[in-house]
């Protein structure tokens, strides 16, 4: 009847294309109707960290039946390059120098997928070996090569106030990398037209970048190539930029023999060639009074980046951004250093470097608990931001929306915080073996692409004269439910009931030059793009209405029995009819620009966010002290969406984000060997949480009445990436039932990603003798 | 001798021969148009490829999740397959499916296909439990990476919940009551589960059909595939062609397919030959054949010796437990597989054939150095067999690895143990996997135990001596460091265990107070 039931039945929509998951009826690039004599794809990858290519001989590949030719750098039509920031540095086939092992030196194109694959592997390569850094701690100690510039925030002067300080302690962490481990692995399918035009089938999260790569890998403008994406198997930050190699090859081969030509990579080659999340060593100081307030920080941020730089800078800047997490540093100065390494080009992963930063905050929180001897709980909320007053970050933006000190302190309340902790430490004292541990973490995370024109979106609606509604836009599907938010705002607006509304791909065809689905901003921009095009409607409708019955604008109004207008009821599929019969459009565009937001990096000043997503996470661990194996047996979270698009959609991110936060920081362990070759390279040595890995106990929920203060989407706030932080609860719930060990008197200071060894490495520095 | 092989997909039967048989099952599938089976890993791990496949066991209908990718389609001679194509459309939902999308079980959609094939086969399963151990167990094998798995378990629940679901249609594993009638019972909530039901049942006479009496062999043009239909051809063919590889599962051979991309000229497939299915309880011990999965091994182990019961539970995942057998993990002579340790300590004795010669070899003498077993060309694993336990004896294994299911051990200890009266240790057996270049005993400590009192002392003076049996590896797994650390730390477990069993007065530890994870589980559902 009214409005707030058609929004209430909206908010419990399931995802658009859940039907179609549980049917195996949803269709993914490898699953689409292969063209006409498809060719397939198969790289071949450099067997050295960093080498020059003294030869290539692949006459035993082309001997192969089935061969149809080989592709290197010689044959690629326009730019070898494909950084997504025009580093220069990122050729699409290696260029005479491979740069880390896995890199894609030359592709083979057969009729067969399996014949590609076999036939690359019988190339022949000499090499001529170039001294190679691998990681971190060699980078460091080298002369610094970085992908991009260092950035420092400063504010106030946290040298001095070190030396103030009342008490001071400094440290070092490092923390691993991540694999995205999508379960649809990286693909593209390349379909050449007339007239130069290419058609690219791509598992993307940025459809227009890998149309812009591939144009530039052509030499074509951008109108010839048009991009198209349904839906991703997963994406997480790996298919920003790392979707763009297969796009481009593939088209790049089927430009040259005129057939369609798909790539998809075999798990293994995906995880040696593509990027993963980076992995950071950090070196801290921090100065603090004898109560735990924290009194000056100092930071340095160095991750390592791999071969080029790919989004490598605002990475780290991120972490940069997060180093506060919650907590207000009153003399600060943080700083980032990107080096290059030959290894995987690391690149966006769900967070973005916030969580990195973010744990080193916590890490600061955890030293100064031990050295005063306090409840880590009771120093976070002595440090949080304030409202008011104690409200300014280390890049100068005024807190305005915190929440935090709601948020952990009901958490606490609501998971009984401090009682269990309590009963924890009396079953440590009885238990030789087990131990257990507890912690909470607060989240505060900054929504808005730090590169600030990122931050914009358009939308395509049309309404069709049976009343039925397609609705595209800018931002791309990979599992978040995006195209569900955006099928409930038409369903809201239009009051419609879902059947009548229907989300096409996303391609670059129909809405262009947009911005890559990341940094949580997908429903925020393309919502209010959405919002814009329906209203543009709605109000061509509402005027000619309002004409015709003779009736105020203010009297129509859409509900679920059809249009209101004045007193009487019009079906919305009549009005439709009747509004395209007078001539009028029901097809629009919508657009949206984030408002007040900038960023200045030279200065390390600006506004670079809209607002803030907050939340906290409760972490309760038992370790083995045998084996350093452990469970996590429950968690609570209480999380902010603000006025939730869809709630059912948002808890599933955020049990999903702690999850994988949670793998993160535990099993996931990427090792390389020291000739750079990642033998973790496929699930059987990369372990991602499996089903019996989830807490025994879970409780998840959003925090009410808590809409957003800043006009966005119906006051929703973004929920990817912020969810994935609450993981960092599981760290320091296994680091407070290592510190038991030694009765609590020394911060175990553990190292992510804290796999059984490293836990049974940090019982042996605390424990002395064992046992 | 047939020289094509014969199976249904869904309804429809299927002759297949020559080059499309060495293909792996999902590519197959995927070229026949059903895509819903997902490639994620083409190596078992990850799941999205699950498929259903319905075979006669012992005269049984049996009811499997498998993963597609490492199978091979020659190794579906004789079954019935079921993708998620085959089990309810947009209309008619299966109850699987309704839960999963009533509990928003998918996310980005590309593993669901996978878990709602893995929860219908569990669901298939003779009273499966809906307690979160056996649900764990049972989805161990596939891997989502958006939803956290917490909605996928409600689905499950849900799922199991709908009166008249799970039929008895599995049984398979000797001991579960043969059920070849599907719970009938269903009521509309469950008609397109019922009808699933129905049509699994209705593949027993079909099946029976197709039972092989005869050898098969396919030319591919550029392999043999070979399936024995009796032992005696088996043995025969090795003896004619000493460089066939024999494959059970595949869940080790798969891998130098898929991706070591390995030409294997000559293949046999053992899987369904009927007398190398032997698998036999009796008073002095368990006979298992070549050809028996660990799915059907977990029962009898359980019943036998318990604790192996439970690293059965975790050795691979439900879908590699499905096809993988115990002799084959033996006879790839894996250095760490977890299957060997437990039984070097358990004694186990292996039976090797070669023509019609037979040998018995204990189990610690098969492995010979790194990659070398003590096998002759043509010589084959027929069997092992584990005897009985003295009652006295107190046996454990324990596995260690990164990440609880699925994984391979960095470490697996297996102890026997038995004292006399006094105390004195008169029977040591300590194997490890995962410290050595093959899986096997740690003799210097055995002969320092042996013949001395069990107690705080002796354990810590043979923590010393273990590190002078082994000098371990450091891999992606673990460091040499950790895995000397925890075998010895192992030996403080099975100390600690065996002190609890006995009721040691002097047990310093809380009476009651657990020593264990409790994530440790065994298969509750066999």
């Amino acid at each position: 009847m009214s409005e707030a039931p058609t929004h209430e039945r909206g908010r419990t929509v399931k995802h658009e294309s859940a039907t179609l998951h549980v049917t195996g009826r949803a269709s993914y690039i490898d699953d689409l109707p292969e063209p006409k004599s498809l060719l397939h794809l198969a790289p071949g990858l450099s067997a050295r960290a960093h080498a020059r290519v003294v030869s290539l001989d692949f006459s035993e590949v082309l001997a192969v039946p089935g061969v149809v030719r080989v592709l290197t750098c010689a044959d690629i039509v326009g730019q070898n390059q494909v950084s997504p920031v025009h580093a220069e540095d990122e050729p699409l086939l290696a260029d005479g120098v491979v740069h880390h092992v896995g890199q894609i030196v030359f592709v083979v194109v057969a009729t067969e997928r399996g014949i590609a694959r076999r036939a690359a592997r019988k190339a022949r390569i000499t090499y001529e070996d170039l001294p190679a850094v691998l990681d971190i701690a060699t980078a460091q100690s080298g002369e610094e090569d970085l992908v991009w510039r260092p950035l420092t925030m400063e504010r106030g002067q946290a040298e001095a106030a070190l030396e103030a300080s009342p008490r001071r302690l400094g440290g070092s962490l490092t923390l691993g990398g991540q694999e995205h481990f999508y379960l649809e692995g990286q693909v593209a399918l390349a379909q050449p037209g007339e007239a130069g035009e290419m058609r690219v089938w791509s598992s993307t999260q940025h459809p227009s970048e890998t149309q812009h790569l591939v144009a530039s890998v052509l030499g074509r403008p951008h109108h010839l190539v048009t991009t198209e994406v349904r839906r991703m198997g997963g994406g997480f930050g790996g298919k920003e930029t790392q979707a763009n190699s297969c796009a481009c090859l593939a088209a790049l081969a089927a430009e040259l023999t005129g057939q369609a030509v798909k790539m998809r990579l075999d798990r293994d080659d995906d995880m040696m060639t593509t990027g993963k999340r980076h992995d950071f060593s950090i070196a801290y100081e921090v100065g603090f009074t004898p109560r735990g307030d924290i009194l000056a920080v100092d930071m340095t941020l160095s991750a390592r980046c791999g071969w080029s730089a790919d989004l490598s800078g605002p990475v780290t800047d991120r972490a940069l951004f997060h180093a506060d997490n919650a907590y207000y540093y009153p003399d600060v100065r943080l700083h980032s250093r990107a080096f290059r390494t030959n290894t995987q080009s690391n690149t966006a992963f769900r967070g973005f470097g916030g969580p990195q930063g973010i744990v080193a905050a916590e890490r600061l929180i955890e030293e100064i608990a031990f050295a005063t001897g306090q409840d880590p709980l009771d120093i976070r909320l002595r440090n949080l931001y304030g409202t008011g007053h104690r409200d300014v970050t280390p890049y100068h933006m005024t807190v305005e929306d915190s929440i935090s000190d709601l948020v952990l302190t009901r958490l606490a309340e609501q998971c009984d915080y401090r009682k269990r902790r309590a009963a924890l430490r009396a079953f440590n004292a009885q238990s030789r073996i087990l131990r257990k541990g507890i912690a909470i973490t607060p989240v505060k995370f900054g929504i808005s692409f730090t590169a600030t024109h990122y931050n914009q979106a358009g939308a395509l609606v049309h309404v069709y004269t049976d009343g039925s509604v397609q609705v595209n836009h800018g931002g791309t599907e990979m599992g978040q439910g995006l195209h569900t938010k955006m099928v409930q705002i038409v369903m809201r607006e239009f009051a419609l009931p879902a059947e009548m509304v229907r989300i096409t791909a996303t391609t670059t065809g129909k809405v262009p030059n947009t911005s890559a689905t990341a940094a949580s901003s997908g429903a925020d921009l393309n919502g209010m793009a959405v919002l814009d095009a329906v209203t543009r409607i709605k109000s061509r409708m509402i005027d000619y209405a309002a004409a015709k019955w003779q009736v105020s604008p203010q009297d129509i109004r859409f509900t679920t029995d059809g249009v209101r207008i004045g007193h009487e009821i019009v079906p919305f599929r009549q009005l439709a009819w009747e509004v395209y019969f007078a001539r009028i459009s029901l097809s629009a565009n919508g657009f949206y620009r984030t408002p007040r937001i900038s960023w200045n990096p030279a200065t390390g000043r600006g506004r670079p966010f809209y607002y803030f997503a907050y939340g906290a996470a409760c972490a309760e661990v038992t370790i083995d002290r045998l084996t350093g194996e452990n469970t996590i047996d429950r968690v609570d979270i209480l999380h902010d969406a603000g006025e939730s698009l869809n709630p059912e959609i948002d808890i599933g991110q955020i049990e999903g984000g702690f999850v994988q936060g949670a793998g993160w920081l535990t099993t996931e362990e990427l090792v390389w060997d020291k000739e750079g070759v990642l033998k973790t390279h496929a699930p059987s040595t990369y372990k991602i949480p499996a089903c019996s890995d989830r807490p025994r106990i879970f409780n998840v929920s959003l925090l009410e009445n808590a809409p957003n203060r800043e006009e966005t989407i119906y006051r929703s706030k973004a929920v990817g990436e912020p969810p994935f932080v609450h993981g960092v609860a599981v760290l320091h719930a296994l680091s407070d039932a290592i510190a038991s060990v030694d009765d609590y008197r020394r911060c175990p200071r553990l190292d992510a990603p804290a796999t059984p060894e490293a836990i049974l490495r940090c019982l042996a520095r605390l424990e002395g003798e064992p046992l | 001798m047939r020289h094509a092989i014969r199976f249904y997909l869904g309804d429809t039967l299927h002759t297949v021969a020559g080059e499309a048989c060495s293909m792996t099952l999902l590519d197959w599938l995927r070229h026949q148009g059903r895509t819903g089976t997902k490639e994620g890993c083409n190596e078992g791990d990850c799941g999205a490829c699950t498929v259903i496949v319905i075979r006669l066991r012992r005269g049984r209908l049996a009811v499997r999740a498998v993963n597609a990718c490492i199978q091979l389609v020659a190794m579906l001679d004789g079954a019935c397959v079921m993708t998620v194509e085959d089990v309810g459309g947009p209309d008619a939902l299966h109850p699987v499916q309704k839960a999963m999308v009533a509990a928003s079980g998918s996310q980005c959609g590309f593993c669901t296909p996978g878990f709602v094939m893995s929860m219908i086969a569990y669901r298939c399963m003779d009273g499966a439990p809906d307690d979160d151990a056996s649900i764990d167990a049972a989805l161990a094998g596939n891997l989502c990476r958006c939803t956290g798995y917490a909605p996928i378990v409600r689905a499950m629940k849900q799922a199991l919940s709908i009166p008249g679901a799970p039929g008895g249609v599995s049984g398979g594993a000797p001991g579960n009551a043969p059920g070849s009638t599907p719970g009938s019972t269903a009521g509309d909530e469950d008609g397109a589960g019922a009808a699933f039901e129905a049509r699994i049942a209705a593949l027993q006479p079909r099946l029976l059909a197709l039972a092989a009496s005869d050898d098969v062999e396919i030319d591919t043009g550029t392999s043999s595939l070979f399936i024995p239909a009796h032992a005696e051809s088996l043995a025969a063919r090795l003896v004619a062609h000493p460089g066939t590889v024999m494959v059970a599962g595949a869940t080790d051979v798969g891998l130098w397919i898929t991706k070591g991309m390995r030409a294997l000229p000559r293949l046999a497939f053992i899987a369904q030959c009927p007398d190398l299915l032997r698998l036999e309880e009796t008073r002095s011990g368990l006979h298992v054949g070549a050809a028996v999965t660990y799915e059907e091994v977990a029962a009898p182990f359980g019943r036998m010796l318990p604790s192996f019961g439970a690293l059965i539970a975790r050795i691979g995942s439900t879908p590699i437990r499905n096809s993988a057998t115990l002799c084959g993990n033996i006879a790839n002579g894996s250095p760490i597989g977890d299957g060997p340790p437990a039984l070097i300590a358990a004694d186990a004795v292996l039976h090797l054939r070669h023509g019609d010669a037979r040998r018995d070899l204990p189990l610690d003498a098969y492995f010979l150095a790194y990659g070398k077993q003590d096998l002759a060309a043509g010589e084959f694993v027929e069997g092992v067999t584990i005897p009985r336990p003295a009652p006295d004896t107190f046996y454990r294994v324990y596995k260690v690895s990164k990440r609880f299911d699925q994984d391979i051990s960095a470490v697996c200890g297996a102890f026997a143990l038995r004292r006399d009266a006094e105390g004195r240790i008169v029977h040591i057996r300590i194997a490890f996997g995962g410290m050595a270049a093959t899986p096997c005993r740690a003799r210097e400590t055995e002969a320092f135990l042996l013949g001395r009192v069990w107690n705080e002392e002796t354990l810590a003076k043979s923590r010393d001596i273990l590190t002078r049996d082994f000098t371990p590896l450091s891999d992606m797994r673990a460091s040499a460091w950790y895995r000397m650390r925890v075998a010895g730390n192992l030996l403080i477990r099975f100390f600690e265990e065996s002190r609890e069993a006995a009721d040691d007065p002097d047990n310093p530890n809380v009476p009651g107070a657990p020593n264990v994870l409790e994530k440790s589980r065994g298969l509750s559902h066999v």
